[in-house]
Parts: C-alpha cells; structure tokens; sequence
C-alpha cells in the first residue's frame, strides 16, 4: 500500500517548535519567520538539551549574526515562493529591503558573502526545486507550474530547468518515476 | 549541522586524476577537506569504518579496479546509514544511456571527466556551490540531479 501526504513545512515546525519548548518547560513566543522569543534566560544546560532535541528534527539553532540575516533572507525568498498570497507584485530587492528594513545593496552583499552566491541565483534554485516537487507529483503541467511559479513562458521554465540541473524536465520526471519503480529511494 | 566546510571524497585510480582534482578543488571558494581512495574496495572500507567521519560529497570514478563505482553506488544506496552523502559520478563516458542508468540508481550529479585545468575548476566550482546550496538550504535531497 502506499500513501500519498502533503505537509504543511511551516506549520510542521511550528508544531515541532512548540512541543520541543513545552518539554523542557519554557515561557517563549513565536514571532514567526524563525523566531522564538525566550521570556527568561536560559541556562546553558537547558539551551544544549534543546539544541540536541531540535537537531533530531534538522532544526538547527543559529547564534552568528550574519548567518542569523542570511537565513532570513531566505526564508523570505521561501515564503515569497510558496505561499502564493504572500507573492507580491514588488521586485524581490523592494520587497526584501521593505522587510528587513536595510538597503537591497548591503542585504545582497551579505547574502554573497556568506552562500557564495547571490539572492537571484538563490530564487532561481527555489524556484527550480519547487518546480521539481509538483513535476513529481504529476497532476500539474509543465505550462500550469510555469504559469505558478511566475515563469514567463513555459520555454523559459524549460530552459531555466536545463540550465540549473542539466536535464529536461522530461528526463527529471522519468528519472524519479523509474527510481520509484525500481523501489530506490534514499530514505 | 556546522556550515563552515564541506568534506569531501574522491575515489579513483588514476593518480594524474587525483593530482588534477585536488589542485583543481583548492581553488574553489566554498572552504572543503579533501580525502581520498584508490578502489573501490577501499572506498567501502573507509565509508564503512566507524570511525570515519562521513563526508558530505563523494566524487566516484566508475571505472575503477576490484570494486568499479556502479557497484559501489548500489552498495551504498542500499545503506541507511550513508543516505546524506551526496554522490557525483567522475566519469570518461558520455553517453546518455549510461548517465540516466547511474541516476535511477541513486546519483545525484554526473560529471564527464574534463581533459582541460580550467574547465575541471569551473566544473568543481559549480558543482560545489550547488552542493553547498543543499547542504544549508534544507532543499530535498531526493530530488537533486545535475548533469554537466
């Protein structure tokens, strides 16, 4: 038997979030976009039992300030990707200066500094992954994901793929179809 | 997870091979370690040696003595416990048919074996970044194919 899920990424780890700080009983907020607000300090025995029980679910805690901005450059860009409603019509330098309240220029070199690549390389990739994820789920075309994810044209999409991993779509697809049949995952 | 470097492994026979890839992956930006093995019999030793620290990234020659790299990617895709390693097939042949074989079986990139410095730095540069990308942006690893 097998079945199919669909998830929720950010509120899954809100809900890991919250059981994790309930667990080890501490009063904490979530201000949202990878935030937590700790409403006492937290000895440093308590911040390592939580380090070590959100490392279990890939949550990992990060205290370097520049990696602290960078990552919510990313969540942003994220966010602006997959949730539809939260997609505006800005330009992404607008928005993420809007948000972050710093210029695009100090945000992007921030942003290079730390990835070695820049924030329109970043959206592209997201972009390119999120196109991946409906690809294997099948019930979309080509075309209707292009037209979601704010390609201009499905060419575009098609070259874009190409230029990111390589391959076509097409080929991606039947890749990860065989991979199922052969009942090869990496799990 | 710390971010600071990516460990990597390169399996292959050739020694001129191994020279050239090593002086070509200093020069990339991203910080790495860079170990390596002969075969493929030692490949699997090291992977399989507890006391190994797991790299994030192997480079694997498929054509190599006693054990060759089409064994070894089945070997280690049948491992739970090396399912984060990154697999970047290091191969002479083009051919399409052979490129789409080792991605059923578990690649996650396919390199054909540049005879020129420059293009191995370029390539390693980008396979690298894009590495690097997965390894700190939580992208699903499931889905990670690239060709160059």
């Amino acid at each position: 038997m097998k079945l199919h899920v669909r998830y929720d990424m950010n509120n899954s780890c809100k809900i890991i979030l919250r059981e994790q700080l309930d667990k080890i009983q501490l009063p904490y907020t979530l201000t949202g976009l990878g935030e937590i607000e700790i409403n006492e300090t937290l000895s440093s025995e308590r911040y390592k039992e939580l380090e070590i029980n959100l490392n279990k679910y890939a949550i990992e805690i990060i205290d370097d300030p520049k990696n602290i901005f960078v990552q919510k450059i990313k969540d942003i860009i994220v966010e602006m990707v997959y949730v539809e409603e939260a997609n505006p019509n800005l330009k992404t330098s607008v928005y993420l200066s809007e948000k972050l309240h710093k210029s695009y220029n100090y945000i992007s070199s921030v942003f290079s500094e730390v990835t070695f690549s820049s924030i329109q390389n970043f959206i592209v990739l997201q972009k390119i992954e999120r196109a991946k994820e409906e690809l294997v789920e099948g019930k979309e075309t080509l075309t209707e994901i292009s037209w979601k994810l704010n390609f201009s044209s499905v060419a575009h999409l098609s070259s874009e793929f190409k230029r990111i991993t390589g391959l076509t779509p097409t080929a991606f697809q039947r890749i990860i179809k065989k991979r199922k049949e052969n009942n090869f995952t990496s799990e | 997870m710390k971010h600071e470097e990516l460990h990597v492994l390169l399996a292959d026979d050739d020694d001129d091979d191994r020279l050239f890839f090593k002086d070509a992956i200093e020069e990339v930006k991203v910080k790495t370690v860079v170990n390596m093995v002969n075969d493929g019999v030692e490949l699997m030793d090291y992977l399989n040696n507890p006391s190994t620290r797991l790299p994030n990234l192997l480079f694997l020659d498929l054509n190599m003595p006693r054990k060759d790299g089409m064994e070894c990617l089945i070997e280690i895709r049948g491992n739970h416990k090396l399912k984060d390693l990154s697999i970047a097939i290091y191969s002479t042949s083009a051919l399409e048919t052979d490129i789409e074989e080792t991605f059923v079986k578990g690649a996650n990139i396919y390199i054909r074996k540049p005879n020129d410095f420059e293009e191995l730095k370029t390539i390693l540069e980008k396979v690298i970044n894009i590495n690097w990308q997965y390894h700190t942006s939580g992208f699903n690893k499931e889905h990670f194919l690239l060709t160059l």
